[in-house]
């Protein structure tokens, strides 16, 4: 029943799900959700560079990724202005120097579905290698700085106070964020990375009652939608990598709806004049 | 003000500029092992920037700072706010920067009336909770250097003058150097060993009494410090708890009083005695 593109776009997206999930809870704390966006578009600049002197294409976006990275940890303490209108500066100047760039190869199509929503049904089994590896290995790095890690989330000037080295902290993260991005890039697409970063994390966070927890939950609720979308676009025959993020949004949805039922209930009961 | 190794930290001569001007200029100091040294200083004259030089959280731009290599430190800083987005309960808090037993952490949050708070969420906790809950986190580490700035805020005066006598008790407890930042040198002076007065460079330091007489000391302060250094003494037949409750002399706590069960309400005197001591005397 399982075809063997499908149990191969099944492992890597789990693999990419489990990755995504944790790093994915400091994003939504470190409120930085426009900061995948940001580095997608960066990964653009990385395409259209690694086509022009025609290196792999992983290693120039992680380079790219990393370079824009650090530009935003190092305009943030330079100059005031808030996270979210430096990654916009950010964005907008990789894309447009990424289109500049491609404008400059006529020889070069860049199929833009592709780049967005990648090709995870086409994935390889060398894919699914560089996925775990360099997942897995992504995984090992934030346990080991988590607690420095999560510290300079809660307050950047206790960790510095207490030791927590926060700034060596950040660039670890603003590392994993690249590296996450690059690995995953070419195979699932832009779209659906930054879905999975931001999805999971907002979901988990109405179940967990610590920090610890909700990195789990979202790495759970990741593989949850990834199953749901794959099994979905099979049942349906609709595009593997959108299926997977509209299966992450009625899950949101889902776990929304509820409370937000309940919140109308309770103002119309408030608003209903009573005698007491 | 001493230059030795065994001081904790010690700052020499230090400046911060930023932005076009001084913050402060010209702060030597140095904290030793089981002292308390309290900044004091109108608003905005460089208290929090002297300690944040003192931590190391920035950099002077003139002048030097030490800390003792490996020193364990524990910060409380003025204003901590906690994303709502980052579920994080009391008892996860305790361990933020550091690994503290079970135990060292609920000790810490009884001693600071908390304990009955471990399992909320941060960001549901009111202003005076929250600073309590700080205080609980930074000495269940055990610390050889407590860096507490404005540790009182939104803790009534009863409460402060409870918070106060709770930092002498762990500083006698732990040994450990206490750089404590506040507005008020009244209340403060009882517990403190050492006294420097900011007003963006050190304008006097030393005992209480010394820089509660000094000219420099009164100037600054104006009306407030000329009417004399007031002592406080409390004379109550109860006592309140850090936690608002009230611990009568009996030994019972109560809770909460509720007329409507027909249960008599305690009455309670407060009786404050106010001894003026005249600094103009001598």
């Amino acid at each position: 029943m399982l075809d063997d593109f499908f149990s191969r776009a099944l492992i890597a997206g789990v693999g990419v799900a489990l990755v995504a999930g944790p790093l994915g809870c400091y994003i939504v704390w470190r409120r930085l959700a426009y900061f995948g966006d940001t580095l997608s578009h960066a990964a653009l600049l990385g395409v259209a560079l690694a086509l022009l002197f025609q290196v792999n294409i992983t290693l120039s976006v992680f380079s790219v990724s990393v370079f824009v990275s650090l530009a935003l940890v190092l305009l943030q303490r330079r100059i005031t202005l808030s996270a979210d209108a430096l990654l916009g500066l950010l964005a907008h100047s990789a894309l447009a120097v990424g289109m500049v760039a491609l404008s400059f190869m006529t020889w070069v199509r860049v199929d833009l579905m592709g780049f967005l929503f990648g090709d995870i049904l086409a994935v390889t089994p060398f894919d699914i290698a560089v996925i775990w590896g360099g997942g897995l290995f992504v995984l090992l790095i934030l346990v080991v700085f988590w607690q420095s890690l999560f510290a300079a989330t809660v307050n950047l000037e206790l960790a510095q106070a207490e030791g927590m080295k926060p700034e060596q902290a950040n660039i670890i993260f603003m590392m994993l964020m690249a590296a996450v991005i690059a690995i995953s890039m070419k195979i699932v697409g832009v779209l659906l990375i930054t879905s999975m970063l931001i999805f999971p994390a907002a979901i988990a966070r109405r179940f967990a009652s610590g920090p610890e927890q909700m990195a789990l939950i979202a790495a759970l609720v990741g593989i949850i939608a990834v199953f749901g979308g794959l099994y979905g676009s099979l049942q349906w025959d609709t595009p593997a990598g959108p299926s997977i993020v509209v299966a992450a949004s009625a899950f949101f949805i889902l776990t929304v709806l509820p409370t937000a039922s309940f919140q109308i209930l309770k103002s119309a009961r408030l608003d209903r004049p009573e005698a007491k | 003000m001493g230059n030795d190794s065994s001081s904790l930290i010690t700052l020499n001569n230090a400046g911060l500029f930023r932005s076009g001007r001084w913050l402060v200029r010209g702060v030597s100091l140095s904290v030793e092992v089981g002292e308390i040294l309290t900044l004091i200083g109108p608003n905005g004259s460089g208290k929090s920037t002297t300690a944040k030089m003192a931590l190391g959280i920035v950099n002077p731009d003139e002048g030097s700072a030490h800390r003792r290599k490996e020193l364990k430190v524990r910060y409380v800083p003025q204003r901590v706010s906690i994303d709502w987005t980052v579920p994080l309960k009391v008892r996860r808090l305790m361990s933020l920067t550091g690994r503290v037993s079970r135990n060292e952490a609920d000790e810490a949050m009884s001693l600071t009336g908390t304990l009955h708070l471990a399992d909320s969420e941060v960001r549901t906790l009111s202003g005076g909770e929250f600073q309590r809950v700080l205080l609980a986190r930074a000495i269940a580490f055990k610390p050889e250097l407590l860096v507490l700035d404005e540790p009182v805020q939104g803790v009534d005066y009863n409460g402060e003058i409870e918070m106060y006598e709770l930092i002498r008790k762990i500083r006698d407890d732990l040994q450990c150097g206490v750089l404590l930042i506040s507005h008020d040198l009244h209340i403060v002076m009882a517990a403190t060993d050492r006294v420097v007065c900011l007003n963006g460079h050190v304008c006097c330091c030393g005992t209480p009494k010394t820089v509660a007489n000094s000219q420099e000391y009164r100037d600054l302060f104006g009306d407030r410090a000329a009417s004399g250094l007031a002592v406080y003494e409390h004379h109550h037949d109860h006592h309140h708890l850090p936690d608002g409750r009230v611990l009568s002399k009996d030994g019972s706590v109560d809770e909460d009083d509720n007329p409507s069960e027909g249960v008599s309400v305690k009455k309670f005197e407060h009786s404050v005695e106010l001894n003026g001591v005249d600094s103009n005397v001598g």
